[in-house]
């Protein structure tokens, strides 16, 4: 086991990939992920790999495509309005069944917005964002440590199902310091026989594409694609439940949110009021189940989110609006305080 | 002597081999139609070919093989 | 003895191109080029959005579809991956010069060790025949129904003036395939493009002015006549940039 370190939270991601076999890395600056970019174009010149700054977004993310085509680990990173940006290439990675990691350091929109700490991707982030039907695996680290750690699975995750995964951050934990121990320079590397690496006239030729002109064709490729997301969703679900077997008050928060939240269930159970939090890791695929049991034993939930409300929508879906589910939200690049939670968590207490 | 055989069924009948022939032996044969509904090029004297494979060159099918 | 026949990293699938397409010939071109140097095994390319999307069915090298115009950015990623393999990029003018100039311009100026195949036919055919950035002055499509009006839409882009004029590329040039004489010249300009990767000297650009008939709506013939007499004007032919040849002669 490798010693503890002190990093900031977007150059554990960049260390974390470079850990787990990527060694393509293509971005274009944005604040508030810099650092992953400028940490790349030191390491990766010094272990053969690929630091490349695109000349756009859009291009950044093609060379991801490109890269992705030969079975290659590799990966992008920008915030949010350049995250709209990639959604052309994320659709056709998707499109054309390709891993690959896009990390999202998301900060306040819409528009040009502001360069604080956002979570108002979750919709593009967890409902598509580009256009047709598909998914990405979305990991939403809530602090240094899970930003390393998520990395490595991202990657892992994306291989095995053969789609694109992202990493949802926020300004706040790409920014914040704290002690990390790195993962093992251990990648779990598998077979890609459907890569683009030349037929060496061994083989018929390997197409990487996402066009089928035949409805019938296209209409079979979303299904398959699809059963493979049922997978996703029936293995990979990934949360973290606290204080919430007896909870009656069941908060519901990712990434700092939860953070912010973890904090206010602690004071409130001081305070008496029996509150937990139910954390979501994978925020696609959604903690269904785990949210629809706590349905039946909770008395109400809340959503909290640094947005105008998103994730609350797939909360009252997974509860099937069994429990009141009330909204504590900022925006703007503003984060809730602790108090402010508590106190939405003994107004709560008292409706319900 | 040379000897130019098409591809008949996938010719499209643009007649650029046609153009193309300095001996003017090759046509598109408005009787015949082909496979793909085409009227397709044919050769009407292949004594006079002299295998320049010009046909071939401006052919944007690759319909026609040149043997000499 | 053969003389002329098919090239072998063609694949048997039928062209769906419209009769009197060049996009057909300027295919046969690229792939004579992988016969002749023996890359097929090696070879990737990278197929636009355009008449040419589906030409990744008629390659037998591994092949990529990318988005419209992005082409280069995805053979960027494909090189900086497998930098010993070939990689190919084939564009249309729509592709290359309107959606895709920033691509185009960036990996020219990296000098991204590639080969670019510009298909110029000064319309954007796949969609049915509207005004390319390409498209001359005056040319009706349909989109420029009264003619390409410069004052509104602007002037054509000369490719090749363009890109050769920055320090990053190594090989520049302008080919047509409306004669016998210019598809051969073609051919040479690209089989120099894809020896260029080979020898690692960069970023090569050939642009072949073609022709597209159905969107012009001018017989096949008339449609090569159209070339000589309205395109090769506007698009003088030759060769732009040379590096090697520049650093040989001084």
């Amino acid at each position: 086991m490798s010693d503890k370190v002190l990093m900031k939270g977007n150059e554990a991601i960049a260390e974390a990939a470079i850990r787990a076999g990527c060694r393509h890395y293509f971005g274009y600056p944005i604040t508030p992920q810099t650092e992953l970019a400028a940490y790349m174009s030191k390491r990766m010149p010094k272990i053969g790999g690929v630091f490349l700054q695109a000349e756009s977004e859009i291009a950044a993310i093609n060379m991801v495509y490109g890269v992705a085509g030969t079975g290659k680990r590799v990966m992008t990173s920008s915030s949010s309005p350049g995250v709209s940006l990639k959604q052309e290439g994320i659709s056709y990675i998707a499109g054309a069944d390709l891993p690959a990691l896009i990390v999202n350091v998301q900060r306040g929109g819409p528009g040009l917005g502001g360069i604080q700490p956002s979570q108002s991707d979750y919709f593009q982030a967890t409902k598509g964002g580009g256009h047709g039907d598909y998914h990405l695996i979305v990991l939403t680290p809530a602090g240094v440590q899970e930003m390393a750690d998520l990395t490595g699975l991202a990657f892992d995750l994306a291989d095995k199902y053969r789609m694109p995964a992202m990493l949802l951050a926020d300004g706040t934990t790409g920014q914040m310091m704290e002690p990390v121990t790195l993962p093992e320079e251990a990648p779990h590397l598998i077979e890609k026989p459907w890569a683009v690496i030349g037929t060496e006239m061994k083989r018929k030729h390997n197409i990487i594409n996402s066009l089928y002109l035949q409805p019938e064709e296209l209409e079979r490729t979303n299904f398959e694609r699809f059963q493979r997301y049922a997978q996703v969703e029936e293995n990979e679900v990934r949360y973290e439940s606290y204080l919430t077997e007896d909870a009656d008050i069941v908060v519901v928060a990712f990434g700092i949110a939860a953070r912010v939240s973890k904090n206010a269930v602690v004071a409130a159970r001081k305070a008496g009021i029996k509150a937990g939090l139910l954390r979501p890791i994978t925020v696609w695929p959604f903690p269904k189940k785990a949210l629809e049991t706590l349905s039946h034993t909770a008395k109400g939930f809340l959503s909290v989110e640094l947005n105008m409300g998103q994730m609350i929508e797939d909360v009252r879906l997974s509860i099937h609006d069994r429990k009141p589910v009330r909204l504590v939200n900022r925006a703007g690049g503003m984060i809730p305080s602790p108090d402010e939670v508590l106190a939405a968590i003994v107004r709560m207490q008292k409706e319900v | 002597m040379a000897k130019v055989t098409f591809n008949t069924d996938i010719c499209k009948g643009c007649g650029l081999c046609v153009l193309a022939c300095p001996k003017k032996i090759l046509v598109i044969a408005a009787d015949k139609i082909n496979k793909k509904g085409h009227s397709p090029a044919e050769m009407t004297d292949q004594e006079k070919c002299i295998g320049c494979a010009f046909c071939a060159t401006m052919c944007p099918d690759c319909v026609i093989t040149v043997e000499k | 003895m053969i003389v002329f026949q098919k090239p072998k990293s063609l694949t048997d699938a039928e062209l769906h191109y419209c009769p009197g397409c060049t996009h057909g010939i300027i295919h046969r071109l690229v792939a004579e080029a992988i016969d002749t140097l023996g890359i097929e095994g090696k070879t990737i390319g990278v197929a636009p959005v355009g008449c040419a999307v589906m030409a990744y069915n008629y390659f037998a090298c591994d092949m990529v579809e990318a988005a419209h115009g992005r082409a280069p950015a995805v053979a960027t990623g494909l090189k900086r991956s497998l930098p010993e393999n070939v990689i190919f990029t084939y564009q249309g003018d729509g592709d290359l010069a309107s959606i895709g100039m920033a691509e185009t311009v960036h990996a020219a100026t990296r000098n991204e060790n590639i080969t670019v195949v510009f298909v110029n036919n000064a319309i954007y055919g796949m969609t049915g025949g509207q005004m390319a950035p390409t498209s001359l002055p005056g040319q009706v499509t349909q989109t420029s129904p009264y003619g390409r009006d410069v004052a509104v839409a602007g002037y054509p882009i000369r490719v090749c003036e363009m890109i050769s004029k920055l320090d990053g590329p190594e090989y520049v040039a302008r080919v047509a395939v409306n004669n016998v004489k210019n598809v051969k010249a073609a051919g040479k300009a690209i089989l120099k493009a894809f020896q260029n990767q080979i020898e690692g000297k960069g970023f090569s650009l050939i642009e072949v002015v073609s022709s597209c008939p159905t969107n012009w709506g001018l017989t096949p013939e008339k449609a090569l006549q159209w070339v000589d007499e309205k395109m090769i004007p506007y698009y003088p032919l030759g060769v732009y940039k040379d590096r090697s040849a520049e650093v040989t002669e001084k």
